[in-house]
């Protein structure tokens, strides 16, 4: 079958220029890294800014994957890359970019070689700079949305590729755009966060979020504008980022983002000072973005042409219906779906895929897809334009390929960190935790059952595991060298964002799944008709969760 | 015992005498604060050669006559990850 | 040692440092911030050029109208990741239409020069083994950019629209 071109960015010239010299200055900077022209302090920065870590057992290469759109051509480049210069796998992460984690130094040139052939890159995924813009991954194709965030996701991304300003913040900078009112796309916990928005007058603009984010002092964003008008949101990014590199903390890591400058601001004076310095750039003009650019790249993400057809659903079957009734949400166009595949099949590696799994996927993108798959941020896939016809068919290869678990957003679809597994920051390994409580609650009634419950998993501080946000949290701490698991309950990333409340002592790893079995035999016995988890929580507190958790079971 | 990675491929490393091995067993035990120190010291004074990076000195005991690392993330760290024991070297899986 | 980079050449450093506490010779000279505000008046009537050399956590917008009367401003990286200076020698080139020399001085990095250059630096405080030759290859690595800046360098948007 032939490969798709999905309706997504394409570089034009400058774009692959751009990416082949930032290849060519990385393999020169490794070269002088490998004959000692650079010490590993004076490299550590520069190999960050192109996404490669020294880990627990090897580096690893973090692969961008803007807003999380993929082609089936990348697909499979993704999958040739694992293949060649890995060990036959990646991990889909939590700001959807993906991961390899045994690549070589020396052969990272040749990689960032491969990924430019596809337009693909590795720049700025990691370092004290802009980091990959994240957006929802129904984007395009929710039945919700009220405007496709990509094209804006676009045009962040080249503004923040090597802005010469921007490069050695205080501290990492993470932004995400959501189009929807369901927000899909954590907003809430990021340090810059762009909602679509119509004004009174019915203009599309834009609200920013300020000041959100997790490690070790979570915070909710605070919204610095309720409207930003299209062509001016480059100058207030730009104000924004400004006034956070010349005042965000430089002398305690722990307190140099944005979240600890707002808060120790107060949101009115960090709106104050935005607001002087985006006057300025607007006034100079060099930043507005003219309808013309606006116009040009939301072309390139134009809605593909959708298939008249009737909006009935196959019947297939029984476990082909409940996969449906977890895993597949409706789109704009009738007849359409949206079909996310969990890479959570208990047992699993949370988020990992194997070269011949993505080289599957691609398949099943071309040939239902449209050649279009998103990475979510709950190291899930999503493919986003699937006829509802088609569905039994992708079904049935999804579970060739085990990644059938009709668990989307049900107990089972644990987000978990790489954890001490892999991480060279870990206190404590996430990924078993998560596979206990994966097999504890395999049985998929039992997961209908309890619904909708977002348990997610970190196994350090650094909260790439987004605990905070989890209806059930887990953080995994070194407690006198052994693995201790915190649970926090109540945590939400969601429009509704919360962060999640902390029980008490915690766990050891034979105890932890037990433990959020107690829980969950709470929510259901106290539950009300229609209450989620985190609706039960949010009604009746803690106390009850926490005594049962804590209860020793009877001698 | 002293650890590193190996600059051009990220592997593990343990020190051997004066030169580094991958594998842990085969590493040189200091039974002395000051053998484990000059060891650093000498290993530090070496990453000009840039060979190897970030040395560390972690413990170890020994249980049952084998020499074995005391922390949790030692042990993972000379094996291989837990959740793929097909990977690491616990599978035999080391770049020459 | 150190050599001083400017227009693409080494040059001779026309500026002597001043130390806080030490007298004021003639000739041009740098001074600190902290010296500035001690001595303004004694610094402002002289007839020689001045420069001042901020630390990182210093804003130019401190200098308020003072600004124009330096010929010189040396903005400090005490470390390189410390990347506060990148805003200050924009603020000074944008905000306050400062035309003077920008120089960079303390610990950056190579990699960081071409960043510099767009922003607003236009000399450099390199170490003795730092050639005109790596200068020349700093600025060149990356042909085109995407974002304006002090530079005033035609961005990627703008070729585009033009071709």
């Amino acid at each position: 079958m032939s490969e798709v071109t999905p309706n997504m960015y394409r570089y034009d010239e400058f774009d692959a220029e751009f990416v082949a010299e930032r290849t060519a200055q990385f393999s020169e900077q490794v070269k002088r890294r490998l004959s000692g022209d650079l010490t590993e302090d004076q490299f550590k920065p520069l190999r960050l800014m192109n996404g490669l870590y020294l880990q627990l057992h090897a580096y690893m290469l973090r692969v961008a994957v803007p807003y999380g759109t993929l082609s089936s051509r990348q697909m499979r480049m993704l999958a040739h890359i694992a293949r060649k210069y890995d060990r036959g796998y990646g991990h889909f992460t939590t700001r959807q970019n993906i991961q390899y984690n045994w690549p070589k130094l020396v052969d990272v040139p040749a990689i960032l070689a491969d990924l430019a052939s596809v337009e693909m890159h590795a720049i700025q995924t990691s370092g004290n700079c802009i980091r990959n813009v994240t957006a929802d991954h129904f984007a395009g194709a929710a039945a919700d949305e009220i405007e496709d965030p990509r094209p804006l996701a676009e045009i962040v991304r080249q503004w923040s590729s090597l802005h010469p300003e921007f490069v050695f913040l205080p501290r990492k900078f993470k932004i995400a755009v959501s189009g929807a009112p369901n927000d899909r796309a954590a907003l809430a916990y990021h340090d810059m966060a762009v909602e679509i928005v119509k004004n009174a007058e019915g203009l599309t603009g834009y609200k920013v979020f300020v000041g959100g984010g997790m490690g070790r002092t979570p915070y909710i964003a605070q919204v610095i504008s309720d409207f930003v008008e299209k062509h001016d949101i480059l100058a207030f990014m730009e104000a924004v980022l400004r006034v956070y590199n010349q005042q965000g903390r430089r002398d305690n890591i722990y307190k140099a983002r944005i979240k600890i400058l707002t808060n120790a601001l107060g949101i009115e004076e960090m709106r104050r000072q935005v607001e002087r310095e985006f006057v300025e750039i607007k006034t100079r003009g060099a930043l507005q973005v003219p309808q013309e650019e606006l116009d040009r790249i939301t072309a390139y993400f134009a809605a593909p042409t959708f298939e008249a057809l009737t909006d009935e659903m196959p019947d297939a079957g029984p476990d082909f219906a409940n996969w449906v009734k977890s895993n597949v949400s409706q789109h704009r166009a009738p007849g359409y779906a949206i079909a996310t595949i969990t890479l959570k099949t208990p047992g699993q590696v949370p988020g990992d895929a194997s070269a011949d799994q993505m080289d599957t996927i691609a398949d099943l993108m071309d040939r239902f897809s449209l050649g279009e798959v998103r990475v979510s941020h709950e190291q899930n896939l999503v493919l986003p334009h699937v006829r509802k016809r088609d569905l039994p068919a992708i079904y049935a290869k999804l579970k060739e390929l085990d990644f059938a678990s009709a668990n989307a957003g049900l107990i089972t679809d644990i987000i978990a960190c790489p954890g001490l597994d892999y991480c060279d920051l870990a206190n404590a390994r996430s990924i078993p935790i998560a596979q206990r409580i994966a097999k504890k609650f395999e049985d998929l009634e039992r997961q209908q059952a309890i619904g909708e419950l977002k348990i997610k998993i970190s196994g350090c501080i650094n909260a790439c595991g987004h605990h905070h946000a989890g209806h059930i949290g887990i953080l995994g701490v070194d407690k006198k060298g052994v693995e201790f698991y915190q649970l926090l309950l109540g945590g939400s990333g969601a429009q509704d964002a919360s962060i999640g409340e902390i029980m008490g002592p915690g766990f050891g790893e034979d105890e932890i799944a037990d433990a959020v079995e107690r829980v969950v035999e709470v929510y259901l016995a106290q539950r009300k008709p229609d209450e989620r988890f985190l609706d039960t929580y949010r009604r009746i507190g803690m106390a009850p969760f926490k005594d049962a958790a804590f209860q020793k079971e009877a001698a | 015992m002293l650890t590193a990675n190996r600059l051009r491929d990220g592997d593990v490393l343990y020190r051997k005498g004066d030169g580094w091995t991958l594998i842990l067993a085969e590493g040189t035990v200091y039974r002395e604060k000051a053998q484990a120190d000059a060891a650093l010291a000498d290993a530090q004074a070496e990453l000009v050669r840039n060979e190897f990076v970030a040395p560390y000195l972690f413990e170890v005991r020994e249980v049952n006559g084998q020499i074995r690392p005391v922390k949790e993330r030692e042990i993972i760290r000379a094996a291989g990850p837990t959740v793929r024991t097909d990977l690491g070297k616990q599978a035999g899986n080391v770049n020459v | 040692m150190t050599k001083l980079i400017k227009s693409g050449a080494y040059a001779q450093d026309a500026y002597a440092p001043v130390d806080d506490d030490a007298a004021l010779p003639d000739g041009a000279i740098i001074v600190s911030l902290a010296r500035f505000q001690k001595d303004r008046e004694a610094l402002l009537t002289r007839n020689t050029p001045l420069g001042i050399r901020l630390q990182s956590h210093e804003t130019p917008e401190t200098l308020g109208e003072d600004v124009h009367h330096f010929a010189l401003v040396a903005l400090e990286f005490p470390k390189f990741r410390d990347g506060r200076a990148f805003s200050w020698a924009r603020m000074l080139r944008t905000r306050l239409d400062f035309t003077g020399e920008i120089r960079a001085v303390g610990d950056f990095l190579y990699d960081q020069v071409n960043y510099q250059h767009r922003v607003g630096f236009d000399a450099w405080e390199v170490p003795d083994n730092f050639t005109i030759e790596m200068f020349n290859r700093a600025l060149s690595e990356m042909s085109s950019v995407y974002q304006p800046s002090a530079d005033g360098k035609k961005t990627i948007r703008e070729l585009r629209a033009g071709r």
